[in-house]
Order: C-alpha cells, then sequence, then structure tokens
C-alpha cells in the first residue's frame, strides 16, 4: 500500500466510572488509503463508535483519555488543539452521525445551516454560495432542493434530514468520511437509496470513507474490506470477501451464525450465547461467550496476520487456505 | 382454514393533528379550516387462525403499531370492531373488555416498571384477575420465568439489573402469565444487538410450537418475519396491499410494493464486490396528504391510468393470496 492518508496505531479511549476505568477502545490499529472504504462492524458497546469519535478528536467527556496516534496526511491528531482540529473538521474529514436531527440546528433553516458550512470554510459571494447549496441538496437526491432551503429541519422527514446532513458533510468534498450508523433509524427503501447514493458520490469524489454499523449486510453491500470489532478490540480485519466466507475469529463466526440470511424460515438459529461486553479486559473479551475458550484466554491474545487478514484469537478457526 | 381466533372487522383509525396556533386564531374570528386528519389506518380487516402466526410488515407510518394496538385493545377502532375468540376486545365505551390479548413492545428499557421487582411485574396481572391464587403465586412467577428462559431467583431483581435481550424476556413472560389467546409483539427485536436477536427469536419460535402460541408479528424487516410467521400481511400508508403464507409472499411478491420492499434488503454479500440494490424511487408520502388512488401509486413502477382514479381493493388473487392492486407482479 502507498502512503496511507489515515493511520491509526494502538488508540485507546478511556472513560472513568464509579467502578475504575472503562477502557472503551483498547489497542486499536488500522490503515487507510485515499479513496479506499472500510467497514467497521460491532455491537452496541464494542468501541466502533468512539473509535469513530477519536480520530475526528470529538471524544470530550469529562476525565476521558485519548492515547495512542491518529495520523491523518502525516500530521498527529491526536493531543492537537481544538482551534486546529476544527480547521480539520469538515474541510478535510467530515462525520455523519446515526440522528441526523442531533445534527441539525432546530431553529435555523436547512439553507442557512448549509450556508454556514459551505462559508466557514471558503470565501464565497452570496449568490455563489446559494447555488452551491442547492447543488448539495440536488446531489444526495433530495427532490425540490430550492423549496428545501427554507425549510426547518422538523419540517423534513428523517430521510430527508439525514440527507441535508450527508449534504453538509459532503459540501467541501472531504479526503475522509466517517459515518456512523448513518442509515440505522431510517426505512429499508430510504437506506437502500442512501446507500447507493453514497456509493456514487464516493467513487465521483474519491473520497475515503469509514462506515460504522452494527448491520453486517449493509457494510458488506458497501466496503471490500471488513473491520470487527469487540468489546473495545479489533478482533478480525481484512478483505470483506475472506472475512465473512472463512472468519478465522469465532465472534466473527457468531455473529454470522446470528444473521437470518440463510436460515431456512422456522429453524433455530445459532445466537451467541450470554450478553455483549461492553469494555476490554485483561484477557480475551469473548472468552466468556465462547466454545472455544481454555485457560490461554486469560492472556489477551496478540495480533496474528496471514495474508490480508489479521485477527486477535488463540484458538482461531481453520483458515481459507487449510 | 382452522378456528378464527380473532377477527378484525372493517377498522380504521383516524387521528386529527393539534390545531396550529393559527388555526385557533381563525377558527375565534369565526372563520375555521378543516382540522388536519391523519388517516392511520383505512378499513383493514384480518383474521388469525388458532395457532397461527401473523406477521404485519410495513416501513414507519404505515400504520402497523396503530393496528397493533387496536388489536391489543389499547386503542379503540375510529370504525369496525376487534374480536376475539367471538367476543369484541373492547365496550363501546372504550372499556377493555378481555385479558386474552397482550402485548409485548419494542423497547424493554421503557415498557417495564423500573421500581417494580420483575417477579412483582409478572405477577401483578395474573393474580389482580384470579388467574392464580396468591399462595400458588411465587410457583406461578417462576413457571413463567423458566418459559423464557431465565431463572426463578431472578423473581427478585430490577429491570436494570438485566441486559435488553433480558429485559425482553422479562416482557414476554409478563404478557404470557396472563395466558393470553393471542400475543401481540411490536417490534420485540428490534431494538437488540444481532446476537441477542437470534436468542429472542429462538424463544418465540419455540414458544409458538411448544404452547401452540398465538401470534401478530409486527415488524419492519421482513426477514425476521418470513422466518417466524406463517403467514405475512404488508402495509402501505394504512392499507394492506398483500397477505399470504410467508415463504409465497417472499418469493413471489404479487404487490409492486412487496417485491420494492424485498429488494432493498439488505442482503450479505460475500463476494466483496459492491453491490447496487435497486431503490425504490421517491420519498413515502405523507399520511396528512395520502395520493389519490392507489396509495403507492406516486412510487410504483407499473402504475396505470386507473391507479391515480381510485384504490384498488383486496383481491383474492390465487388461493391463499389476497393483493389490492390493479396490475399485480
Amino acid at each position: 500500500m502507498t502512503a496511507s492518508l489515515l493511520s491509526v496505531r494502538d488508540l485507546t479511549v478511556h472513560f472513568p466510572t464509579d467502578t475504575g476505568v472503562l477502557r472503551a477502545v483498547d489497542g486499536v490499529s488500522f490503515d487507510l488509503a485515499s479513496g479506499e472504504i472500510l467497514g467497521i462492524v460491532g455491537e452496541s458497546g464494542s468501541g466502533k463508535s468512539a473509535t469513530g469519535s477519536a480520530i475526528l478528536g470529538l471524544i470530550d467527556a469529562t476525565g476521558s483519555r485519548v492515547g495512542g496516534s491518529v495520523r491523518f496526511e502525516g500530521r498527529e491528531l491526536v493531543g492537537l488543539p481544538n482551534a486546529r482540529m476544527r480547521e480539520i473538521r469538515g474541510q478535510s474529514i467530515s462525520m455523519i452521525f446515526q440522528d441526523p436531527g442531533m445534527a441539525l440546528n432546530p431553529v435555523l433553516t436547512i439553507g442557512r445551516q448549509l450556508d454556514l458550512v459551505l462559508r466557514a470554510h471558503k470565501q464565497l459571494p452570496r449568490s455563489a454560495a446559494r447555488s452551491a447549496c442547492i447543488d448539495a441538496l440536488r446531489r444526495v437526491g433530495l427532490s425540490r432542493p430550492e423549496e428545501r432551503l427554507v425549510a426547518y429541519p422538523h419540517q423534513l422527514s428523517g430521510g430527508q434530514r439525514q440527507r441535508v446532513a450527508i449534504a453538509a458533510a459532503l459540501m467541501h468534498r472531504p479526503k475522509l468520511i466517517i459515518a456512523d450508523e448513518p442509515t440505522t433509524a431510517l426505512d429499508v427503501s430510504t437506506q437502500a437509496q442512501i446507500l447507493a447514493e453514497m456509493r456514487a458520490r464516493i467513487a465521483q469524489d474519491g473520497s475515503a470513507l469509514i462506515w460504522i454499523s452494527h448491520d453486517l449486510a449493509v457494510v458488506s453491500s458497501l466496503s471490500p474490506r471488513i473491520a470487527v470489532m469487540y468489546a473495545g478490540r479489533l478482533v478480525e480485519e481484512g478483505p470483506t470477501a475472506i472475512v465473512l466466507r472463512k472468519p478465522r475469529h469465532p465472534y466473527t463466526r457468531g455473529l454470522l451464525d446470528s444473521l437470518l440470511g440463510e436460515a431456512k424460515p422456522g429453524t433455530e438459529l445459532t445466537p451467541i450465547p450470554g450478553t455483549p461486553a461492553t469494555a476490554a479486559d485483561a484477557g480475551c473479551s469473548f472468552a466468556p461467550r465462547c466454545r472455544r475458550a481454555d485457560d490461554a484466554c486469560r492472556i489477551a491474545p496478540p495480533l496474528t496476520r496471514e495474508g490480508a487478514v489479521s485477527y486477535r484469537c488463540h484458538h482461531p478457526l481453520a483458515s481459507a487456505a487449510a | 382454514m382452522s378456528e378464527v381466533l380473532a377477527e378484525i372487522r372493517a377498522v380504521s383509525r383516524h387521528f386529527e393533528a393539534p390545531p396550529a396556533l393559527t388555526d385557533w386564531l381563525l377558527r375565534m374570528a369565526g372563520r375555521a379550516k378543516p382540522k388536519r386528519r391523519l388517516q392511520a389506518v383505512s378499513d383493514v380487516s384480518l383474521q388469525i387462525a388458532r395457532g397461527e402466526a401473523l406477521g404485519l410488515v410495513g416501513e414507519s407510518g404505515c400504520g402497523k403499531s396503530t393496528l397493533g394496538r387496536m388489536i391489543a385493545g389499547i386503542l379503540a377502532p375510529s370504525q369496525g370492531e376487534v374480536f376475539v375468540e367471538g367476543k369484541p376486545v373492547l365496550a363501546p365505551s372504550g372499556r377493555k373488555l378481555t385479558t386474552r390479548v397482550q402485548m409485548v413492545f419494542q423497547d424493554p428499557f421503557t415498557s417495564l416498571n423500573p421500581r417494580l421487582r420483575v417477579g412483582e411485574q409478572i405477577g401483578e396481572g395474573p393474580l389482580a384477575h384470579g388467574l392464580v391464587a396468591r399462595a400458588d403465586l411465587p410457583t406461578y412467577i417462576s413457571r413463567w420465568l423458566g418459559a423464557v428462559g431465565l431463572r426463578p431467583e431472578h423473581a427478585s431483581r430490577y429491570p436494570h439489573q438485566f441486559s435488553g435481550g433480558q429485559r425482553q424476556r422479562v416482557a414476554i413472560a409478563r404478557a404470557l402469565a396472563m395466558q393470553p389467546a393471542v400475543l401481540v409483539c411490536d417490534e420485540p427485536v428490534a431494538s437488540l444487538d444481532v446476537s441477542v436477536q437470534a436468542q429472542i427469536i429462538n424463544l418465540l419460535l419455540s414458544l409458538k410450537r411448544d404452547l401452540g402460541l398465538t401470534m401478530l408479528f409486527i415488524s419492519h424487516d421482513l426477514g425476521v418475519v418470513r422466518h417466524l410467521c406463517d403467514r405475512i400481511a404488508v402495509m402501505y400508508l394504512g392499507r394492506i396491499v398483500e397477505i399470504g403464507d410467508a415463504e409465497a409472499v417472499c418469493t413471489s411478491p404479487r404487490h409492486p410494493y412487496t417485491r420494492a420492499l424485498l429488494g432493498c434488503r439488505p442482503r450479505l454479500n460475500l463476494d466483496g464486490a459492491p453491490q447496487s440494490t435497486p431503490p425504490i424511487v421517491g420519498e413515502l408520502p405523507s399520511a396528512f396528504d395520502p395520493p389519490a388512488g392507489c396509495p403507492f401509486s406516486s412510487r410504483c413502477a407499473n402504475v396505470g391510468s386507473l391507479c391515480r382514479d381510485q384504490a384498488p381493493s383486496l383481491r383474492l388473487n390465487e388461493p391463499r393470496r389476497q393483493v389490492a392492486c390493479y396490475y399485480p407482479v
């Protein structure tokens, strides 16, 4: 791989709690090249959202600590002063959130909000800004963009609001987009539309994309590369086709078996027993739910690389080659 | 069909938007505008047979939850009536007449009382309705906890001591302890993690098999419904557009909306090559202002002139399949 756009090394996010430090993200490392798409999959508490937020410097809870390194175009982002970080946000890296209601200001019109985004990073005459806003809305598939400019967020449906949020995020053709469950709250028909539009836009603008989701099916349809997170750690990562066909980590296998996809209707599914852990512990966090676990799993497994795939497991499942 | 356990006869429900300040002022000036009316459910008739699981599928705002609440007797229809075991669920006064239909809600974090031990929540209803004697209550609670895969000692815990999946089990136990003839489940797995979803789906499958449970299962996810249900009804803007055997509806949909909905479902893609799913064009029309004629006409690829004039009614298209479409696929 050539020089990567984003290089994350040993990223950690720690939150203080009454019962001690919660390790929400623990030693996450990955690289992303320009124009590349990475899907991060995990259940609630897996640290996938905290990872996305940490890259953009959005972890600001009292007492929280972000460690490790996030290099974007060679520049270290961890510990960067807020004023410098603001220049990068929106201009070079954009984020799309699950709830577009929270990303939009309820008391400003759509036009005013897009205008603010546009002119925060670029000097433009009023008329040019207006046509740029209309263009941005049209490019995310919103009907009648001229009318939408004078509408307030509450006058739009959830899907329309998410389109506005995406339009704002893509306005400056950012080099990197971090999308955190952007279609989870939407209906499947709207989700299919937005996925198709995102695919087209990414190909057009050449942006890199990190798509965070709990939905293996959505990620597999969008991203050629997938990273699976569990309890703050990246447990398996590699090309989607290989990871989903022949997962090495028992958790990835368990997730696949929990899906309805190929199961015969009316037959029992094979769920993972127990409930998801929400923070990394000293050993393998998946061990309490894992059929293959033994004494060795009390020590956190190191990262094993095999070809394009890497995983963290003492007792991996048979490889594709075997 | 075997014995009909629940019958929904021509049920409709509308809501009126609260008047805006300007409307209120106009009314004071004697120039009232008509109230904005939202038709949530229009003229729906359904039958659920004993031991059957009927799936109700549709996108947000299609009226599926409103219909479910009317069947469960917690919302009165504007027109029409719901019968369970031949008796009306609601009195004309709106009072609920039967305990034979119970409901499980989507969010187990809000549907349980946070300040009541789960044992008390499960036992409260059966005790009040004389389904169990006070002396037998602990055994009764243990039995239902066991039926949903929890242990007797869980009875003394509070909801916050459980995970999301376990809370949904408690909510199911609470509904089952009332010994309902029909269980209405409104998106019971939608808010759960994937690995936990599978646990609850398995639980519902085994309850259906072992207790012969009759269920109305409401979901936005055709996959979940197909897995659990014998028949599927598809709703769009307050109307049922297609109803039939689950497998048949999913493998050979007749209504263009059912087909589009199936096409939109993200599928696991093992080839790693990005696929493009054929999306439904356009946006869901507002239920305040539905299109004239067929509700789906504004987004349908096969739309004809007839479709914009009058809404098609549900017609028997083939044995055990009804479709509301002039030009079925």
